[in-house]
């Protein structure tokens, strides 16, 4: 059965198979297509933003509108653009960096994926239905319990429901790394993406459940005329605002970590040198993840928790930059030495050491409580987490992207259009943003839609708004370049960079069951092992014998759609109560899946092993 | 099938959740997954904690909370844990019919910890007016409470669900991870319930 695969196949049978995939590299592609569209969906929100204040007083858009732009260039940017480009690098590449034929939970990635994607269509239909969510990315009540219309509604049951993926992703990958490791890959050998792709689906786990009830709580004074937030009722919006942020700070080192993993194999491979100081770049990401869950209440400091609050978080978020120098270092110590080569993968690496350092230094600046009155809520801070989230995520999201395109499609991403991306993309960027510092220093605050002409800040937001354009272009030639990579690029080896990981040591693209025998893992970096004692691939661990493969499924789908449709029926019974049926029947669809899931024995099936030579041509 | 074989051993293993990959990945699964409920859980006790003095001119703690049933609750609760430790080990004796005895004993006294809850709701609702909607104090104290029911109410579907699963073919290394990982899920809803003992009740009416 599986020597048909190469055979020529309809539309209809391939989008089926994507629907029912449970193939985490085609789940990694679904990702990479959904992120990448929701990052455009944002950015062009980011480029109204940047249009609108292009000069003083000006009348591009409605200061509504401009409310509903910001609140989601915020929320899709995080939710629906970087969290699933992180999701989709995860799952391309981390099952083949431990030697797995598979992740723990096939179905459940799966579910994880279909979730994410309706929770972000949900909360981009709010665009249709009477207008988007306009209480900012970070929904504060009392603002958010009181916004009229649905917008809110949308952003709260959207990113419940995406946020639900994103949770049972986290375990996916939890359970994969701790279970599912090549013989001989201890920990200390995992390669340092596989590293912090596990610390982050650690933090996702603790992190994301304070944002489900934070949700719930706003969903149920919003819908069910609960006082959580109600100050009227004896409610506290402070709540919220905890809640919040105990999610929201370990989510930017949900983001980071992962670029972090990436730029760590990225300066390795193309320094052709093991990464400096190996041991204390996973100590420095294990700390990081654990620090990023005792700082979250800098985002309050002008909340009025008082000075011991306002100390003791000040100190433990100047701690973070510890553990941050140390990989800082770790990396150029990597590239001193190194045979270098730069290309495309190789240009955001290094476009990102001082970017993000900027961006870490402004974060120090900003952790100075006494400081952060003077900070908060000006544009000082919209540089600084731009700084690290395009500085960081997004440059290791391109720097991944670039450097895993063959493993993922077979084929390098052109490098002279990568080239001309990252120098527009790297000085819009920073044209963009440097200049929002002083901007802020100046006291320009966030989520303004105009400014009054003549204060000093004209010609600086217009410099930012240009930058916004450059950044726009490199975006494009990327899209141009995906699409003429698939269209004219050559097929590569299974090694096309000389790599030094195991995800290098079987074809590009990987056949569905990525290894026909596991690898036996003998240190870090085990690939250039093998090759510096000269061998041709990984020795196999076992005899070439049957694999064993999980069933597709449609159910994820399904149970998505089902949670999608009584979104609605929650949304809208607040106006008509004959709405609660679509209640029921959503979740009366995904009960019926789960109850089907349950008692329906699902036990996978076997790949033979003569099938396996007749596939190889052997 | 080959699978018929390896998950219907002669003799049942000592691990029987752990005896197959499947079942070690769904048992440290669940474990995680129970991390990701505990920080749930905690987040709805803090905003209760945060919120049980604004009863907005309503009854307070310690008028509306009496200790009787929530006593007879906590007894229901615990000792339907004890039952489900017995059938686990039954299952691991791999006598299928002795877990299954002990796990419809769970079920029933599940059952009866709902009835009290739903009872002790429709007291203060009816005859207290102490609503969802009354103040803030309210709206956690349903929250947090319901929350934890609404988890007694899944975990009391899923075993039945799985109970009339297998009723007919017993146990195997297939399903015994399910089970498993079912009273795992019985064992936190009572860690969950003792906390909600002390924080809600005991502490608020003393």
């Amino acid at each position: 059965m599986s020597s048909t695969i190469a055979q020529k196949r309809g539309f209809a049978s391939t989008l089926w198979d994507y629907l029912t995939t449970v193939d985490h590299k085609k789940i990694g592609i679904m990702y990479l297509i959904a992120g990448g569209f929701f990052f455009l969906v944002g950015g062009l929100e980011a480029m109204a933003i940047r249009w609108q204040l292009v000069r003083p007083e000006n009348d591009f858009v409605s200061a509504g509108f401009y409310n509903e732009l910001l609140t989601m260039h915020g929320t899709t940017m995080i939710f629906l653009a970087a969290m699933p480009l992180i999701f989709a690098l995860m799952n391309a590449v981390v099952p083949l960096q431990i030697g797995a034929r598979d992740v723990a939970f096939p179905f459940l990635n799966s579910l994880g994926f279909w979730l994410f994607l309706f929770g972000g269509v949900l909360l981009n239909c709010s665009w249709f239905l009477g207008g988007a969510p306009d209480a900012g990315w970070t929904a504060y009540a009392p603002l958010s319990t009181t916004s009229p219309g649905h917008g809110v509604d949308f952003y709260v049951l959207g990113l419940q429901i995406s946020g639900a993926g994103t949770l049972i992703g986290g375990i996916n990958f939890l359970v994969t790394i701790v279970n599912m490791r090549a013989p001989g890959m201890t920990y200390m050998r995992m390669p340092l993406f596989t590293w912090t792709a596990f610390v982050t689906s650690a933090l996702i786990l603790f992190a994301f459940p304070a944002l489900t009830v934070g949700l719930f709580l706003l969903m149920f004074d919003r819908m069910f005329g609960s006082g959580f937030f109600d100050a009227g009722m004896g409610g506290n919006s402070v709540i919220w605002e905890h809640l919040f942020w105990i999610f929201g700070h370990p989510e930017v080192y949900i983001l980071i970590l992962p670029a972090f993993g990436v730029f760590s194999d990225v300066f390795s491979t193309f320094s052709k040198k093991r990464l400096f100081g190996y041991t204390a770049m996973v100590f420095a990401t294990v700390l990081i993840g654990f620090l990023g869950f005792m700082v979250w209440a800098h985002h309050m400091f002008t909340v009025g928790l008082g000075p011991a609050a306002n100390s003791i978080f000040a100190v433990a978020t100047m701690a973070i930059a510890v553990p941050t120098g140390i990989k800082i270092f770790n990396w150029l110590f990597t590239l001193w030495g190194g045979n270098i080569k730069i290309n495309s993968a190789m240009l955001w690496a290094l476009g990102f050491i001082p970017s993000f350092t900027i961006g870490g230094m402004t974060g120090v600046m900003l952790a100075a409580a006494a400081a952060d009155y003077q900070f908060h809520d000006t544009y000082f801070v919209v540089a600084h987490f731009h700084y690290v989230i395009v500085g960081g995520v997004v440059f290791g999201i391109f720097s991944g992207l670039h450097y895993w395109w063959p493993k993922m499609f077979g084929k390098i991403l052109n490098e002279g259009l990568g080239k001309f991306t990252f120098w527009t993309f790297f000085i819009g960027f920073h044209l963009t943003f440097f200049i929002q510092h002083f901007l802020g220093l100046m006291g320009m605050p966030r989520r303004y839609w105009i400014y009054l002409e003549n204060q000093g800040l004209d010609t600086g937001n217009a410099v930012s708004t240009a930058g916004a354009f450059l950044m726009a272009i490199g975006t494009i030639v990327f899209l141009y370049n995906v699409i003429i990579t698939s269209v004219k690029g050559e097929k590569v080896s299974g090694d096309p960079w000389d790599g030094r990981t195991l995800e290098w040591s079987i074809p590009s693209p990987p056949p569905h069951y990525n290894f026909r025998q596991t690898p036996l893992v003998r240190g870090l970096d085990p690939l250039w092992i093998e090759k510096s004692e000269g061998r041709k691939g990984m020795t196999p661990a076992e005899p070439l014998g049957d694999i064993h493969m999980p069933n597709s499924s449609i159910l994820p789908f399904v149970m998505s759609l089902g949670l999608f449709i009584a979104s609605f029926g929650f949304i809208y019974q607040t106006s008509d109560k004959s709405w609660l049926s679509l209640v029921f029947i959503g979740m009366g669809i995904l009960l019926g899946c789960m109850f089907i899931r349950s008692v329906k024995d699902d036990h996978g099936y076997h790949i033979h092993k003569e099938d396996l030579d007749k596939e190889a041509g052997l | 099938m080959s699978d018929e074989h390896t998950l219907n051993p002669e003799i049942m293993p000592e691990e029987p959740e752990k005896a197959t990959l499947e079942g070690r990945n769904k048992f440290l699964g669940f474990w995680f997954f129970l991390g990701g409920e505990t920080v749930l859980f905690a987040s709805l006790f803090g905003t209760y904690l945060a919120l049980k003095g604004s009863n907005n001119g309503g009854p307070t703690a310690d008028e509306l909370f009496g200790l009787e049933l929530v006593f007879i609750m906590t007894m229901l609760l615990l000792t339907s844990s004890l039952t489900s430790v017995y059938a686990i080990y039954h299952m691991k004796n791999n006598d299928f019919k002795k877990m299954q005895l002990w796990l419809g004993i769970t079920v029933i006294l599940g059952l009866a910890f709902l009835g009290c809850e739903l009872y002790e709701f429709t007291e203060y609702i009816l005859h207290e007016d102490f609503t969802f909607r009354s103040s803030a104090f309210g709206s956690a104290f349903y929250t947090l409470v319901g929350f934890h029911g609404g988890h007694v109410l899944f975990g009391l579907l899923w075993i039945v669900t799985l109970m009339a699963r297998n009723a007919k073919r017993g146990l195997n290394l297939y399903n015994a991870p399910k089970f498993y990982v079912a009273s795992l899920y019985w064992h936190f809803i009572d860690v969950v319930w003792v906390f909600i003992f002390t924080v809600v009740y005991l502490m608020g009416v003393i």
